[in-house]
């Protein structure tokens, strides 16, 4: 065994962090929020930081980073671990390394599309010009996809597509849509009818209605389709097997979990419990201050060793599900274990909102702490995880 | 990165299972436990003839020249099976610390011998104040002509009633810092002074209090720097801490892998009790305990061996290690019901060692306190 990092890879850390500091702007660390594990605080989604995102964002795909993970004939350095290395630094800096269109999209088109498709959207994708938002989950179709209700009926070259997309992080901003739908109403179970494809965010009858999260950021949207065409040939993969190709490429997206902005927090905390004093003494000499920081850095490392084992699993051509699963489980845990030992430490201080007068640490932890929730919600709750784990890992018997 | 054994690791730790089921079942360990002695002598032998005491030992000195980290494979597959013995003391608390602080005469003294199974060590290292800071040891040495003599209590040494030498910790200077004017001294147990008398423990374990009367140690047995042994114990602490780590990964996927095969096959409410999300989901912690705590001792295992610095991933892994198996054999006995709560089973026995790994060289609180030393607090 050896768990060192190769020159090669320490050269990529810096080079990524030269780079942040060229192009971030001046009052980033002010500003941004980003709390690792969570979906509410993505900064790509605050108005604030939209003019800024996109051309950063292009700037990311020139330097080749955005595609590390995946093959070489698509146009990637078929090196999840350097990927790796360039998401752990992203997050350190409260910058996500990836969007849906890279880490999902891409990834599955390299699993499950025709060449054609791949040619189409692959290059497009790693240059970071587009954005997707994902349409997965409705009102009535949550934990359980297959129920979804949306459906896509053939005429002629196109698809007819009406329903209803809910917790759309993202839809207000995307270029297009990742989507499910039903286009088999008698197929034998329900997980069989069901097709995924592309759908252009311009086209006639989306509507898109903002949800605001509880951060009080407009990350969520619900989108009502009303007779959209999609044409046939943005069916992804093969017809009625969207169930299957939608976890083609799982593994990618439950390990980015940003690693490095959980170091960036624990970092925050130590530093501000070295400066604030009680009583006359600094908190960083309380014992059990010390141990609720001790603790963090415990379950920091305990996520951070098996992000590096995931990565190594994917470049190694083994199946990392397991890993990954386990990844997303207790990285999501950790973001809100985190969210309320900092809270604790910070005590009446960590009830203060971003913009207060006396809030530390710019309020990121009393945000943090309402966004910590999403984190193990999306993409599979805790307990559905668990679920995934027992029965498909451990060989459980299903109910 | 390379996250994978080679050949030869993946051989061995078959190997090591192999020999273990056949040679020391429960009906053994059960036996040993109960026993006084607390080790086999056939079977020590045995695993003298396998090399297993002079595992990491260089061959000059009859060992097989293996790292650290292979060490850690052959504790984790002890941990799984139980090996009752003075194994661990014997070569992670003596032969170790002799190898790495000994001097030339020292090293093919004892080295030789504790590889072929003929001498047994142990270190003495804590007291009254049942913790393992060096600042608490109050066992005092004094020179006298040509050597040291010893007085004081040693509390909680593992195996020392069967010991043939120990590594006795003493204070040889008083000095401002509690840290420092420490020494390690190699007492012949036959030494006159010497007072054994053997505790009862949780797990079954043989821990002894050592009562030091005037016992003569000469200058020769002094292991290392004389006051000076303060951050030589750190590292003898450091291995010992991710050794018992080792043992205790081992225990709870022993633990893991019986309460899988019980929830498969165990039949209630007509059907198998591992149907049930609610055990579906204990299960699933289970395994994400015992998986993450061997990806962190590992890691840290082969920093130790490396003699990469891993002070603060020592205490990270003993802490999180010590806390999460506990937790796994508490949701086995869950999983077992009240077959879990008899003496027959098996359980009882992994539950009784995984509290006693837990607290052996620092618990969770104590660990703590040293990550948060190292991270600047």
């Amino acid at each position: 065994m050896n768990f060192e990092f190769s020159d090669e890879e320490k050269a990529l850390r810096r080079e990524v962090e030269v780079f942040l500091k060229e192009e971030l702007p001046p009052d980033w660390d002010e500003k941004v929020i980003y709390w690792p594990g969570g979906w509410g605080t993505l900064p790509q989604y605050e108005i604030e930081f939209q003019g800024f995102w996109k051309p950063f964002y292009r700037k990311l795909g020139e330097k080749g980073w955005l595609s590390m993970g995946w093959p070489e004939e698509h146009g990637g350095m078929h090196s999840m671990t350097k990927y790796a290395h360039f998401e752990d630094v992203m997050s350190y800096h409260r910058v996500p390394s990836g969007e849906i269109a890279t880490l999902i999209v891409g990834p599955t088109l390299v699993h499950v599309a025709s060449d054609e498709m791949k040619r189409e959207w692959l290059p497009r994708i790693a240059r970071g010009e587009v954005t997707f938002f994902l349409g997965y989950s409705e009102p009535d179709a949550g934990s359980d996809l297959a129920s979804i209700q949306t459906t896509a009926i053939e005429d002629g070259e196109d698809l007819i597509l009406n329903g209803q997309k809910i917790w759309s992080t993202g839809a207000h901003t995307a270029d297009y849509s990742w989507l499910i739908a039903r286009t088999d109403a008698d197929a034998p179970a329900k997980h069989k009818g069901i097709s995924l494809m592309i759908v252009d965010c311009k086209s006639q009858g989306i509507t898109i209605q903002p949800i605001i999260n509880i951060c009080g950021i407009h990350s969520f949207n619900q989108v009502f389709f009303d007779n959209v065409r999609v044409p046939k040939k943005n069916i992804v993969g093969e017809k009625n097997r969207g169930f299957y190709h939608m976890m083609a490429a799982l593994q990618y997206e439950r390990i980015i979990l940003g690693i490095g902005g959980f170091r960036r927090i624990l970092e925050e905390v130590i530093e501000h419990v070295k400066e604030r004093k009680c009583k006359g003494q600094f908190l960083s000499k309380d014992p059990l201050i010390q141990n609720k920081i001790a603790s963090m850095a415990i379950d920091y490392n305990v996520l951070y060793d098996l992000y590096w084992r995931c990565v190594w699993m994917i470049d190694k051509g083994r199946k990392p599900d397991l890993d990954a699963s386990i990844a997303k489980l207790i990285g999501t845990d950790l973001s809100r274990k985190f969210a309320r030992a900092a809270m604790e430490i910070l005590g009446l201080y960590g009830l203060l909102d971003r913009g207060s007068k006396w809030a530390p640490l710019t309020g990121r932890i009393c945000i943090g702490y309402l966004d910590s929730i999403s984190g193990p919600i999306g993409a599979g709750t805790p307990d559905i995880m668990r679920s995934i784990i027992a029965t498909r890992e451990l060989g459980l018997p299903r109910v | 990165m390379d996250l994978e054994f080679n050949s030869e690791q993946r051989l061995m730790k078959e190997s090591f299972r192999d020999f273990l089921v056949k040679e020391c079942p429960k009906d053994l360990v059960r036996e040993l436990d109960e026993s006084d002695a607390g080790y086999s002598p056939d079977l020590w032998r045995k695993m003298a003839e396998l090399g297993w005491m002079g595992f990491v030992f260089p061959e000059e000195y009859g060992g097989l020249d293996f790292s650290f980290f292979e060490l850690i494979l052959l504790l984790e597959e002890m941990g799984y099976n139980i090996c009752p013995g003075p194994f661990f003391s014997t070569v992670v608390l003596g032969g170790l610390p002799i190898l790495n602080l000994g001097d030339g005469n020292q090293k093919s003294t004892f080295l030789p011998m504790i590889a072929s199974g003929d001498m047994k060590l142990t270190m003495a290292l804590t007291e009254q104040d049942a913790t393992y800071d060096v600042s608490s040891v109050r066992v005092k040495a004094g020179y006298e002509e040509g050597g040291y003599v010893i007085n004081g209590t040693k509390l909680f040494v593992p195996d020392a009633h069967v010991a043939d030498y120990f590594l006795c910790i003493a204070r040889t200077k008083e000095t401002e810092n509690p840290e420092e004017g420490i020494t390690i001294f190699l007492v012949d147990s036959n030494t006159p002074g010497i007072q054994c008398t053997l505790l009862k423990t949780l797990a079954r374990s043989k821990q002894c209090e050592l009562f030091f009367d005037h016992v003569h140690v000469p200058e020769i047995h002094i292991l290392g720097e004389v006051n000076q042994a303060g951050s030589a114990l750190e590292d003898i602490l450091e291995q010992a801490a991710t050794a018992r780590c080792a043992e205790m990964v081992g225990g709870a996927q022993a633990v893991f892998d019986m309460s899988l095969q019980h929830s498969k096959k165990r039949v209630q409410f007509d059907r198998p009790i591992g149907s049930f999300q609610a055990v579906q989901h204990h299960m699933a912690d289970m395994w994400i305990d015992v998986y993450t705590s061997r990806n962190m001792l590992y890691k840290t295992a082969w920093e130790v061996s490396k003699g990469i610095p891993a002070g603060l991933d020592v205490a990270l892994t003993k802490a999180y290690i010590s806390d999460v198996c506990e937790r796994v054999s508490i949701l086995g006995h869950d999983i077992f019901g009240a077959l879990s709560f008899t003496m027959e089973h098996d359980m009882h026995l992994y539950y009784r060692r995984a509290k006693e790994g837990a607290i052996a060289f620092g618990d969770g609180d104590f660990q703590r306190k040293i990550v948060a030393r190292e991270l600047g607090l």
